[in-house]
């Protein structure tokens, strides 16, 4: 088995064309994300979207919600915000029981 | 390859009907879901129970199943199906979706007769997704790490099997939880080209910080006197130790900032370390005095907002 070390970069940015083919989903679904305040791409137009760290893996969790329990747009929504909340207060629960 | 129950990873009989087997999928689907729950088993236990029900909601492939009858008695070695086993079914081609991976018991009966790999069609073949799990120490340096591959390939007569390779991987630095690497051409083989492999990196859980980005938090333990005299400690950082200031008069719970000492990057991330003041125990009787002495000569009550209660 040969060995070389491959070239990687941190996914840092995408436009709206390669978060479709990232989460692959396709771009009606990723715009309804977005009118769902799901994800926050920078930029104006859908032209220049440019979608950042968290959005990334939030569209990502959104998808595989959805494919695997069938949640729709405003359900992934809601369970996108409580699973932050609740990893939130987890974090802040362990911090605690450390001490 | 081993035996797989799928009517016991759904927790259902083999009389259930398909309604009860799609309320069972559901149900542990909820619970097990790897982005809902995330004890350290849920993921193969989600796993597990797509698999049972990829083959059970489809009447052809359960019928196959079935079959095969029930889990051969312990001590007969390494299961192998009966030939024949799935003659007179027609199951159409398998496959869980996407970046799930399934047992060699699914591979081998249910995925033989794909008739081709995802992906390997006339475009570029699909991207596929892992998970990589670091160390915080790595992500502040970057690393080398090598990771074990597993993909579907397709052979000259037009069976699908399951390879293993080995691939080295640039761990870059500065990189934080839950961002993804990208190895361009290392997803599926397409005709077009390969798709590309994107690995979600988490950091193993480490024994004084916690990171949320590109930040770091912990809790810092200071005596009584360095809390109330001020002045310097000494405290780790994931790239070696630092002097840090301590006020005067600070307070247990008091957020001291590091600027700059987070996991590098443009900007990088701050260190945060949150004061716990930690009393030491009296026993010998020199500290008891010492205590005692303290009580004597430094009025104090720190209940004193309770409105005189107390003391």
């Amino acid at each position: 088995m040969k060995k070389t070390t491959l070239k990687s970069d941190i996914v840092d940015a995408l436009s709206l064309d390669d978060l479709c083919r990232f989460c692959q989903a396709d771009e009606t679904w990723v715009i309804e994300l977005v009118e769902h305040g799901v994800l926050e791409p920078i930029g104006s137009t859908r032209g220049n979207w440019r979608f950042v760290g968290a959005s990334i893996v939030r569209a990502k969790k959104a998808h595989r919600l959805n494919r695997d329990l069938g949640v729709n747009t405003a359900g992934v929504a809601l369970v996108l915000d409580l699973l932050e909340e609740r990893d939130a207060i987890l974090r802040r629960l362990a911090q605690l029981e450390t001490v | 390859m081993d035996y797989k129950d799928y009517y016991k990873a759904l927790g259902v009989e083999r009389s259930s009907s398909d309604k009860e087997i799609k309320a069972a999928y559901r149900k542990g689907a909820r619970k097990y879901h790897p982005d809902i729950n995330t004890g350290p088993d849920a993921e193969a236990k989600f796993k597990e129970i797509s698999e049972a029900y990829e083959v059970l909601k489809d009447p052809e492939r359960r019928a196959a199943y079935d079959q095969l009858g029930q889990e051969p008695p312990q001590g007969q070695g390494q299961y192998r199906p009966p030939p024949d086993w799935d003659s007179g079914y027609s199951f159409s081609e398998g496959g869980p979706h996407g970046d799930t991976d399934f047992s060699d018991f699914f591979e081998t009966l249910f995925r033989r007769q794909a008739g081709a790999a995802p992906g390997a069609g006339a475009g570029r073949g699909a991207d596929s997704h892992g998970k990589i799990e670091i160390t915080l120490e790595d992500a502040y340096r970057g690393a080398e790490r090598t990771l074990s591959l597993r993909s579907p390939v397709v052979g000259p007569n037009g069976t699908v099997s399951l390879q293993d390779r080995k691939i080295a991987v640039r761990v870059p630095k500065g990189i934080a939880q839950g961002q993804h690497i990208r190895l361009a051409g290392q997803g599926v083989q397409g005709q077009g080209g390969a798709g590309d492999l994107f690995l979600e990196v988490s950091f193993a859980p480490h024994p004084v910080f916690r990171a949320e980005g590109k930040d770091l938090f912990l809790d810092l333990p200071v005596t009584p006197w360095e809390a109330a005299l001020g002045g310097h400690v000494v405290m780790p950082t994931p790239d070696g130790q630092v002097d840090l200031s301590i006020p005067k008069n600070a307070r247990s719970g008091q957020k001291l900032r590091l600027k700059g000492k987070g996991l590098p990057g443009a900007p990088a991330g701050n260190i945060y370390a949150t004061l716990k003041i930690v009393n030491p125990d009296a026993t010998t009787q020199e500290a008891r005095a010492f205590f005692e002495k303290m009580a004597k000569e430094m009025p104090f009550n720190p209940r004193a907002h309770f409105g005189g209660v107390g003391k």
